[in-house]
Parts: C-alpha cells; sequence; structure tokens
C-alpha cells in the first residue's frame, strides 16, 4: 500500500470551532491514493469536520493539510474552487436541489469547470452533456434523467448525487454517512457504486461510516476517531471485530448499539 | 395514564395567563386610541345620510363615459406592470445581498437592510408628490412610486423566502467548487422561483389597486379621471370609473390567483 502515492496528508491538524469546541485535535494522517478509507467514530468524535477539512469547506486552525502534494490551507477564490472541483462530496441527506430535474442537479456537479455567464445560461457543451449520461449510466439512473428528484426514492437520491459528484471528475470522493439515510438493500446498491468509483476509476474514497460490518467489507483501511483525536488506523487485514470495543471503550453504552448510532 | 406522571404545568401556563392578558391589552389599545384620537361614534352614524345621498346620485352611471374610461384604465395597468417590474428586478440583487444565509458578513447584511427598511417607510402618497415635483405630472411619476414602493415590498418577501430555504443543495454546489453567483443560480433560484413569481403577481395586485389612488395627485392613470369626476360633483362618471377599476381589480385578482395556484 505504502508505495503509492501520498493523496491527502495530515500534519498535526487541529481544528477548534469559534465556540471553543474542539473539532480535530493532533492529526497526524496519510491517505494514499486509490484507497478506500472508512472513518468511524461515535456522534460528535469529528468524522465530518476531518471530512470538511479537506476540501475546506471548514477551514483548520492549526497544522498543515496538503492535497495531491500541494498544501491547501492558504488557498482562496479560484484557488480554492479548482481545489474544491478536484474533490468530490455526497452527504448524508443527498443535498440536492428536489425542484430541479436529475439532468439540471447532475449538470450542476460541472459548474466549477465554466465561466459565470455560461453556466448561469446553460451554455453546458454537447461533451459535458454526454458526461452526464456516462456519469448517470454509472450509476444506473440514466432513465431518470428528466425526472424531478422529490419523485425520487433516497437510494436514487444518492446514487444521482454521486453521478453529480462525478461530473467533476474527481481525484478524491468524501462521503459524508452516505448510507445513513437509507434502509440496508439502498445502503449496499450505494456502496457498492463507491466500490466501483474506487476500482474502476481509481478514485480515493475516504467515508464517514456508522456500521462497522459495512466499514469491514467495503474498506480497505479504517480509521478510528474518539473526542476529535486519532484513535485507530488499520489496514482492513489486521482489523478484528474486537477493536472496536476500544473505540468506544469509553462509552458504557458502547458494543454494537454505540456503533449504529 | 396517572395524572402524577404527566409533567405540571406552570401557573402561566395552566390559566393561559398570556392568551387571556394579551387579549386584554389589545381591547385596552384599541379603547385608549380611539379616545386619542377622538373618534367620534356619532358623527360618524349622523353623516351616514350622506354617504347614501352620493350613493343614489352613482346609481344612475353615465354609461357613454365608458369609452373615455377605458385608455386611461389601461395606462394605470400599464403603470402597474412596469414599476412592479422594475421594482422586483433591483430587489433581487438586493434580497440576495439581505439573506442570512447567503451573506455571512453582517455588515454587509446590515447596511443593506438599513437601505430596504428606510425605503419600506416611505409612504406611497409621498413618494408620488415626491416624482411628481422631480419629473412633472404624468404616468411616469406613477411608474416610478411604484417602482421604489414594490422594491421595498418585494425585496423583504424575497430574501425572508430565501432564508426558508433547504441550505444542503448550497453546501453540495460549494463543495463542488461553484461560485456565489453559481451557488445563487443552481441552489437557489430553482427553490424560490415559484414564490417569488406569486410575490410578483401578489405585488402587482397591490399596486394596480394602488396605481387608482396616486393619480389622484397627479401621477397619471385612471385616478387623474377619478379625480375630476369627483371634483366637478359628476357622481353619474364616478360610478362608471369606480365600476371600471372595480372590474380591474377582480380579473387580475382572479388571473393572478389561478396562476399563483398553478405553481403550487
Ligand atoms: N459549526 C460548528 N460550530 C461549533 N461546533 C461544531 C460545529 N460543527 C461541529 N461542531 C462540534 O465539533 C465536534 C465534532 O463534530 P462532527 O465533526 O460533526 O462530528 P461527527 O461527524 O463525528 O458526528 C462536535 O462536538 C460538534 O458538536
Ligand atoms: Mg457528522
Amino acid at each position: 500500500m505504502n508505495d503509492r502515492p501520498v493523496m491527502i496528508e495530515f500534519d498535526n491538524v487541529q481544528k477548534v470551532y469559534p465556540n471553543g469546541t474542539v473539532g480535530l485535535k493532533d492529526i497526524d494522517l496519510k491517505i494514499y491514493e486509490g484507497e478506500f478509507v472508512a472513518v468511524v467514530g461515535l456522534s460528535g468524535a469529528g468524522k465530518s469536520t476531518l471530512l470538511r477539512a479537506i476540501n475546506r469547506m471548514h477551514d483548520v486552525t492549526g497544522g498543515d493539510l496538503k492535497v495531491d502534494g500541494q498544501s491547501i490551507v492558504g488557498y482562496k477564490g479560484k484557488e480554492l474552487r479548482n481545489l474544491r472541483r478536484s474533490i468530490g462530496m455526497i452527504f448524508q441527506d443527498f443535498n440536492l436541489v428536489n425542484r430541479s430535474s436529475v439532468r439540471r442537479n447532475v449538470l450542476s456537479g460541472r459548474v466549477g469547470y465554466y465561466p459565470t455567464w455560461k453556466s448561469s445560461l446553460d451554455l453546458f457543451s454537447s461533451e459535458d452533456k454526454k458526461r452526464a449520461l456516462d456519469s448517470l449510466n454509472r450509476v444506473n439512473m440514466t432513465e431518470k434523467l428528466y425526472t424531478r428528484v422529490d419523485e425520487l426514492s433516497g437510494g436514487q437520491q444518492q446514487r444521482v448525487a454521486i453521478a453529480r459528484a462525478l461530473m467533476q471528475d474527481p481525484k478524491i470522493m468524501l462521503a459524508d454517512e452516505p448510507i445513513a439515510s437509507l434502509d440496508p438493500l439502498t445502503a449496499t446498491a450505494v456502496m457498492d457504486d463507491l466500490l466501483s468509483l474506487n476500482k474502476d476509476l481509481g478514485i480515493t474514497v475516504l467515508a464517514n461510516l456508522h456500521s462497522v460490518p459495512l466499514a469491514m467489507k467495503y474498506a480497505d483501511r479504517i480509521v478510528g476517531l474518539r473526542a476529535g483525536q486519532l484513535v485507530y488506523d488499520k489496514p482492513i487485514a489486521e482489523v478484528s471485530q474486537d477493536d472496536f470495543e476500544g473505540i468506544y471503550s469509553e462509552n458504557e453504552a458502547v458494543k454494537e448499539g454505540a456503533l449504529n448510532g | 395514564m396517572d395524572k402524577d406522571l404527566l409533567p405540571k404545568r406552570s401557573f402561566a401556563q395552566k390559566y393561559h395567563v398570556r392568551g387571556i392578558g394579551g387579549t386584554i391589552l389589545f381591547f385596552f389599545l384599541l379603547w385608549g386610541s380611539a379616545v386619542m384620537t377622538g373618534v367620534n361614534w356619532g358623527d360618524f352614524f349622523t353623516n351616514l345620510d350622506q354617504f347614501f345621498d352620493l350613493l343614489s346620485r352613482m346609481a344612475h352611471p353615465a354609461w357613454d363615459y365608458t369609452n373615455i374610461v377605458i385608455q386611461p384604465i389601461i395606462e394605470t395597468i400599464q403603470m402597474a406592470l412596469i414599476g412592479t417590474t422594475i421594482g422586483t428586478l433591483i430587489a433581487i440583487p438586493f434580497s440576495v445581498l439581505a439573506a442570512r444565509n447567503l451573506v455571512k458578513n453582517p455588515i454587509v447584511r446590515g447596511i443593506i437592510r438599513f437601505i430596504l427598511n428606510l425605503v419600506r417607510t416611505l409612504p406611497d402618497l409621498l413618494l408620488a408628490a415626491l416624482f411628481v415635483a422631480v419629473v412633472g405630472i404624468g404616468s411616469t411619476a406613477g411608474v416610478w412610486t411604484l417602482a421604489v414602493f414594490s422594491f421595498g415590498m418585494i425585496s423583504k418577501l424575497f430574501y425572508e423566502t430565501i432564508e426558508t430555504i433547504d441550505d444542503g443543495p448550497l453546501e453540495a454546489l460549494r463543495a463542488a467548487g461553484a461560485n456565489n453567483v453559481q451557488v445563487v443560480v443552481f441552489a437557489v433560484i430553482p427553490q424560490v422561483l415559484n414564490s417569488f413569481v406569486s410575490y410578483f403577481l401578489y405585488t402587482f395586485e397591490i399596486n394596480v389597486r394602488a396605481s387608482t389612488v396616486l393619480g389622484y395627485l397627479g401621477a397619471g392613470g385612471i385616478g387623474v379621471y377619478l379625480q375630476r369626476s369627483l371634483s366637478s360633483f359628476r357622481y353619474d362618471q364616478t360610478a362608471v370609473i369606480v365600476i371600471a377599476i372595480l372590474l380591474v381589480v377582480i380579473v387580475i385578482d382572479a388571473v393572478s390567483n389561478k396562476l399563483r395556484e398553478r405553481l403550487q
């Protein structure tokens, strides 16, 4: 694994929110190109903060963070938008525009490549319209092209959200609890889609997951957070179910229940 | 269920202190205002016969006046439409800048909201008088009056609508590398468009009614004729104008209600 280039590098990263809450503390972490990493931990452990530091949706307050070899903590304006454009993100609540069609939602993933006026007038190139079809095809949603998003099921919406993120042509895909709002069956379908981006397209995937069994099934590596600190980091071959009692050990309600909470 | 297990209501909750207190306060203020402004209920009823006299004189409309009224009525509608449109176009950027979920900078937002509040405190009659003085008697003054009035009203309705939208799509667009304008175009506008159209129609309705009065101050439209007929005691002509205004308002009301229903 370690012969691959480093894709994301946390170097003693700190995050303190303006109200004093510690989001991340002393994080040192390297994510390698093409890895599928699952991030586990209790609610409030800092998983979302960790992901959002990578595309600078949250600013870190200390340390350095490199993406593809470049320090990103000082990025502003166009530079920052180009960083975000190269990193796809999907969310627990899908974050699609419910009143717009699947097509427009998917195309909106491409706006980072367009000047303001062109995208505002919906002047997408025929190449990108084809790209939208390809992205939808990858998640088996092509036939819903003209459907309004609010007519889709949760699992279908998450797949459209993946297609939207694919429009960015991302090197990295961040998934913040992508299946927490889905039933087990659709959850598996969505995880399969993420896995195929990882394996077929070589996209580095970082996913916050509540379910340890799913993390063990899909990830190459599991990292654990507790109270903003990195408390666990093992390749999947060395992971055993018992380890997770360790991650959550300070909490009485541990075991299975806490992992799903 | 055992009563003791239920959470206890406080004294204020149990005896509806707020509701009852509020009602008493309301009637007290109502009574106080009537006394202080010297509303004379007696006068109101003794003058009622004058009102009936006017009504009876209006009961025979001068139907041949209809032809003359059509042109200014159309002008009134045009004034309302142009005024509302201008006001709305200016209101859009202002409402974006005033919305808490779009503009995080409290200073920018504060300045914009201050301007909007200021505009809304200007009464439309004062605006009309002002514009008549500046651009002269005629419908141009009316259009500008309605534009400013619509701007004040619409920008508030718009930014309050923007503040109720789902922020999820905004986050997604930002995370995809969209700039601020692209976030507005792709994530905000689709969520607010229907409400915006419906507020536009609503303001247009109000403006049609308002512009009949503005004519009184020389700001063009049917109001000019209304004023002329009243001051020359031609109540038969007044009747025709009132009926015409009523018809127009009812039709516009119906059309815009239908359109707004469609948007739901
Ligand atoms: N915008 C914010 N302001 C202040 N505190 C926050 C903010 N976002 C998250 N936090 C706090 O930071 C900690 C980590 O949150 P988060 O990263 O969302 O955890 P997780 O995703 O693991 O549930 C929590 O204590 C949370 O309350
Ligand atoms: Mg979270």
